[in-house]
């Protein structure tokens, strides 16, 4: 009776053992791999947008290391002359400029606009990178310009001397964005000029704002994109009427191009010159068609493929 | 009587928790795409692997993410448009070694093999056989394989701006280095 029942005991146990193995089955090397907590953790987010600008302003994006972009910013005259200047297409702004992905969390570049003949030259730094799993939900980077105009400058009063330190100002950003689903993320963007000359003494040489812009992807390679800069009341220029930059705009992708299409009412470049100084109101007409193209190349080429 | 039970239990119940079992973290996996107009190359060398030299089931797992392309922009592309690793984040391989028994582990040489499993590529599952070696060295075995992915086959889709670029058929070579499986 005992033995009977030592048995089945066993028998159970067997059937018990051979069960237990049959659900180790296929999934086996999944369970390995999710009890090792050593990889994979705090995968990083990537592609928050397309490119390394929003619209105008700088995103959150910085070169891949050993990647040269060169980048084509275009921007026409208004729209409102309709056919005297062909909507605007007649007057055109560019500027060339040159990104370069120095490592994974530093980019540099250089840049000139025909615009009172501009140069600038900007670093942006990341600082915090967002992860998959949202152990750290935002990125954060700090992005510095210098600009430089060089045009001819008259001075009303001739006896003054202009410096060559009046032709300079400057910007800090800080860029902070988050990439809510696959298809939308968002971007704060607190910015402070500093203009070393301004135009009158009512004029304040820190212009403070915060920049706001977005994109939507349509499809896999379109997206729509928006950008709003709201400049700090009391920190304006207010020898002339300016207005706040908004942007609406349609990203392109098409292999190693990527193609920015929009709609402003700003037709600065650079970060003095929309944040500060955007002269046009969507509500008057002054809507301004303009594109950014840029392609990257690879100077160095990543480690394993050397 | 007892004497049978104890060789009934240990053959039954032994066995299995000492079934030799290899896994390797570092499997490479690299693929190309040849066309007129560019070659594309991609390399992954954190493939994860496990056989069961026993049962002659093996495993794949191959996170979509880690592999690395020459172009950064080509990486971005492959992960945003292409494979969409967000939503499908490893590409993954269940099947059964053919000739499992024909394999030495315990005489060095290259066995070729057949395996007869699943493909789930971009959340696709394909029924495919797969041919490969199993490479036996000091007891340990190295899994060398060499086949086609067809991207339709995935839903990967290639629009046509891109599609003389891109080939069709993606070759793929696998290279695991499996050690046992230490418990």
């Amino acid at each position: 009776m005992v033995r009977r029942v030592a048995l089945f005991a066993l028998l159970f146990l067997v059937g018990a053992v051979q069960e237990s193995r049959a659900q180790q089955g296929p999934d086996e090397l999944s369970r390995l791999l999710s009890t090792d907590t050593s990889i994979h953790q705090h995968q990083l987010t990537i592609a928050t947008f397309k490119g390394v600008r929003v619209i105008n302003g700088q995103s959150v994006e910085n070169e891949a290391p050993g990647v040269l972009n060169f980048i084509i910013l275009h921007r026409f005259g208004s729209v409102q002359n309709a056919f005297q200047d062909y909507f605007g297409l007649d007057n055109a702004n560019t500027r060339f400029g040159f990104e370069y992905g120095v490592n994974p969390w530093l980019t540099i570049g250089v840049g000139r606009s025909s615009y009172q003949k501009e140069y600038d030259g900007l670093a942006r730094v990341k600082l915090l990178r967002q992860t998959m799993d949202n152990h750290m939900p935002i990125s954060l980077s700090y992005a510095g310009t210098v600009m430089v105009r060089s045009d001819k400058v008259e001075l009303a009063d001739s006896t003054k001397t202009y410096y060559f330190s009046n032709r300079m100002s400057y910007c800090n950003q800080l860029l902070i964005a988050r990439k809510f689903s696959e298809r939308l993320s968002l971007q704060l963007s607190p910015t402070h000029v500093h203009l070393n000359l301004v135009p009158d003494s009512r004029d304040a040489n820190d212009v403070f704002a915060l920049g706001i812009g977005g994109r939507l992807k349509l499809s896999n390679r379109i997206a729509l994109t928006a950008e709003y800069f709201y400049r700090i009341p009391g920190t304006e220029l207010l020898s002339s009427t300016y207005y706040n930059a908004l942007s609406l705009g349609l990203d392109i992708e098409t292999g190693g191009h990527i193609f920015q299409l929009h709609f402003s009412n700003s037709t600065g470049m650079s970060e003095r010159t929309f944040v500060t100084q955007t002269a046009d109101s969507w509500s008057k007409g002054g809507i301004h068609l303009g594109f950014n193209i840029s392609r990257v190349f690879t100077i160095i080429k990543p480690k394993e493929f050397r | 009587m007892k004497k049978a039970l104890i060789i009934l239990l240990l053959t039954v119940v032994a066995v299995p928790t000492f079934a030799r079992k290899f896994m390797s973290r570092t499997a490479k996996v690299t693929f190309f795409s040849a066309t007129n107009l560019q070659n594309i190359e991609a390399k992954n060398n954190e493939g994860a692997c496990l056989l069961d030299a026993d049962s002659g089931v093996i495993e794949f797992i191959i996170p979509i993410r880690s592999f690395k392309f020459e172009k950064a922009l080509m990486e971005e592309h492959f992960n945003e448009n292409y494979m969409e690793s967000d939503k499908f984040p490893k590409a993954t391989f269940k099947g059964k070694v053919n000739g499992m028994s024909g394999v030495d582990f315990s005489k060095n040489g290259a066995y070729p093999v057949s395996v007869t499993g699943v493909m789930t590529i971009h959340g696709v599952d394909k029924k495919l056989t797969i041919g490969g070696t199993i490479m036996i060295k000091d007891r340990a075995p190295l899994i060398v394989s060499k086949f086609e992915v067809a991207c339709a086959d995935y839903n990967i889709d290639i629009p046509s701006v891109v599609a003389a670029k891109i080939a069709k058929t993606i070759e793929v070579t696998v290279n695991a280095p499996l050690k046992p499986l230490n418990r």
